[in-house]
């Protein structure tokens, strides 16, 4: 099926701008030839750090959101590890960066009421409101725990201490 | 309407050749005829439409004619406009109507712009595809001349008739690229002659590639971020998607300046910027980082890049390789602060004072947490989780410090080049042309930005403008494009460059006039 939609559509393509052959490459040109990216020694680096159940229920609880499936939880694993190789390089001596414009002073305006009286406009995008209030439920309870048991092939349990 | 630009679209404006009406219709039609690519989330209604029109055919006839008037433009679905839905892309924000207007709307429309509608994009602006919003995927619009499957489906159908586009998921497609995948098709295929997205980590940039438009990132704090739903604070900046440079540039001075309302924005005297027609560019240093030709860069790419480089070494500019020694693991370094951006800006979403509230009422955390979970897709709550994770007290220090400090090698990289007199960077936007749907969707979205983002990030890093044109297409007849980084508030040479750039490749714009030849009240301009 995939290869009679590629021939079918290779029918179709007119090349309009053939970059063709090696004759381009001339040995003067400022683009390297091949890919010039360091080699990452992958035994200088840290270990990554582990996840474990409690980790998830914690990560859980400050992000309001859940893992829903292993993939979640393998996603993160892969955002960990990929930023782990962020230790290849030496910061040693470097100042964190936040701002590019670190080096200008932020425009402040006078601390003068300009808007207002949009009260109506406020409270428009709220699915509940009681006069001009917000309705939120009852603040101050813990979120419940969530079972985890789809996890179970891929996350550590964490060791009990009994 | 062949590859009419909006320089010319003006010019006819003005000559009295056509009207805003004319130019509107034409591009409201060829959104109507393209439908299924799902470019648009919301449509500006024919009535506001009309009334819009209306005042910019006065302005003509009365000679008051501003920089935009008549001329239609379109905003990616994160920009906030007032009165109309604004989704993100995302079941959070599915029935979010913004009582204000964002800066970079507002500015349009003192430029006398016509709002055409919102623009399809990745949720929440998450991913390099389009594939990830909550209205569908955006399909690239070159796969109607160079995908005829795709083509013989829409017109299988009758326009504007449904948006579904469950059935073009077989057979497969070419994808915009992303996030602002609906705006860059919707220039690419004629729907508008002007459209902004937004960049954090190349979101504009990477669709124009694919689409085979201009995509400008300008410098960081040179355009207004109000109205645009944030992402990562100090990354993101609106994005200026048209079919030439000197559109682009016509664009960014309507638009440019300090705002009161965003404290980030430049508050020095804003002169417009002007592209030098006669560039001497013996007078110009081009530099080619050699850390950008990375594994993956395709052959064709590769070879677009060394023919460019070798043109403008011709043409009289100097040229020269230079290092940017820690290009290679910016786009890590990007995943990192950007998950941890992501982690702090996302907490307004609970569902109390706008956005879904979809959860168990028993407690607000139990409420938070339900709304939160259907509201947001996978990729935005993995991103928010990566993001709690490297805040941890005991993980700060190690990754989101260490983050910032690699953030600030990154931009030293450019500040380093830039002082031995290099006024450009001429780099690939991305490893390909345009990927098959069904190749991009093999990985989950991390793995993609992290592949796909790779020559854009770098730019955000810094806070540099960086800029993406169209020079080539590829055998298989798609868009290949290149990208010119410049110094801060480089914008002029940056603009003339490309131009120059522009005028030298001859790029043959999609054309999809064929889409109307039957209809005859559609007049060529």
């Amino acid at each position: 099926m995939k290869y009679l939609i590629f021939f079918n559509s290779f029918l179709y393509k007119v090349p309009f701008f053939q970059i063709s052959s090696i004759k381009l490459f001339s040995t003067k040109s400022k683009v390297p030839d091949k890919p010039v990216w360091d080699k990452i020694d992958f035994n200088s680096l840290p270990k990554v750090p582990e996840i474990d159940l409690e980790l998830v229920e914690q990560l859980e609880r400050i992000s309001l959101v859940e893992f829903n499936n292993e993939e979640g939880y393998i996603s993160l694993q892969n955002a960990v590890r990929s930023a782990n190789l962020l230790h290849a390089i030496n910061t040693e001596g470097v100042e964190p960066l936040d701002s590019v414009l670190e080096e200008r002073e932020l425009w402040l305006r006078e601390d003068k009421v300009t808007e207002g009286n949009c009260l109506k406009e406020i409270l428009s995008n709220a699915t509940k409101v009681e006069e001009q209030y917000f309705v939120a439920p009852p603040g101050n309870i813990p979120m419940k725990q969530r079972g985890k048991h789809f996890l179970k092939s891929v996350v550590k349990e964490p060791e009990t201490s009994s | 309407m062949k590859s009419i630009t909006l320089k010319e679209a003006v010019l006819q404006l003005k000559k009295g050749l056509t009207t805003a009406q004319e130019i509107c219709i034409a591009c409201q039609q060829r959104l109507h005829k393209t439908n299924k690519l799902n470019m648009f989330v919301t449509e500006t209604t024919s009535g506001e439409l009309q009334k819009q029109i209306q005042s910019s055919n006065k302005a003509y006839i009365e000679g008051a004619a501003k920089p935009l008037e008549g001329i239609p433009i379109a905003f990616k679905d994160n920009f906030c406009t007032k009165g109309v839905r604004t989704t993100c892309g995302s079941k959070m924000l599915q029935n979010y109507i913004p009582p204000y207007d964002a800066t970079m709307v507002t500015k349009c429309k003192q430029a006398g712009g016509i709002v055409m509608g919102k623009t399809n994009m990745d949720e929440f602006a998450m991913g390099s595809g389009s594939l990830d919003s909550c209205h569908g995927p955006v399909i690239n619009p070159w796969n109607l001349v160079v995908s005829p499957h795709i083509h013989s489906e829409l017109s299988q159908n009758s326009p504007a008739e449904s948006d579904d586009t469950a059935s073009l998921n077989e057979p497969d497609w070419y994808i915009s690229g992303g996030s602002s995948g609906g705006s860059a098709a919707a220039v690419a295929a004629g729907a508008c002659l002007a459209a902004f997205g937004s960049d954090t980590g190349g979101s504009t940039r990477n669709p124009a590639s694919y689409c085979g438009v201009v995509g400008f990132k300008p410098t960081y704090g040179l355009l207004s971020r109000h109205g645009l739903i944030p992402l990562v604070n100090s990354m993101d900046v609106p994005g200026i998607l048209t079919k030439t440079v000197e559109d682009s540039a016509l664009v960014l001075n309507s638009v440019a300046g300090h705002d009161i309302l965003d404290s980030t924005t430049f508050t020095e005297a804003y002169t417009p910027f002007i592209i030098k027609e006669d560039l001497d560019l013996s007078k110009v240093h081009i530099g080619i980082p050699k850390e950008f030709h990375a594994p993956s860069l395709s052959e064709e790419v590769l070879m677009l890049w060394r023919k460019t480089a070798d043109m403008f070494e011709k043409a009289g500019a100097k040229v020269s390789q230079v290092s940017m020694p820690h290009a290679q693991l910016c786009i890590i370094c990007y995943h990192v602060l950007c998950c941890c951006e992501v982690a702090s800006n996302f907490s307004r979403y609970d569902g109390i004072e706008f956005g879904l509230r979809d959860g168990s009422e028993e407690s607000t955390e139990e409420l938070y947490a339900g709304s939160r979970h259907k509201g947001f897709n996978g990729v935005v709550r993995g991103r928010i989780l990566a993001g709690n994770f490297f805040l941890l007290k005991k993980n700060y220090t190690k990754f989101f410090l260490k983050a910032q400090k690699v953030r600030r090698l990154i931009s030293n990289d450019f500040r380093q080049v830039f002082s031995t007199g290099v006024n450009l960077l001429l780099t690939p936007t991305t490893l390909t042309d345009a990927p098959l749907h069904s190749w991009f969707s093999k990985q989950d979205n991390r793995t993609r930005c992290e592949e796909q983002d790779i020559f854009t990030t770098p730019a955000n890093m810094a806070g540099v403008p960086a800029m993406s044109l169209p020079l080539g297409l590829s055998r298989q007849g798609l868009p290949l494009s290149l990208q010119l980084i410049g110094p801060h508030f480089s914008e002029s040479l940056l603009l003339s460059a490309a131009h120059w750039l522009e005028k030298d490749a001859k790029f043959s714009h999609l054309d999809l006039d064929f889409l109307e030849f039957s209809d005859k009240s559609f007049r060529r301009a």
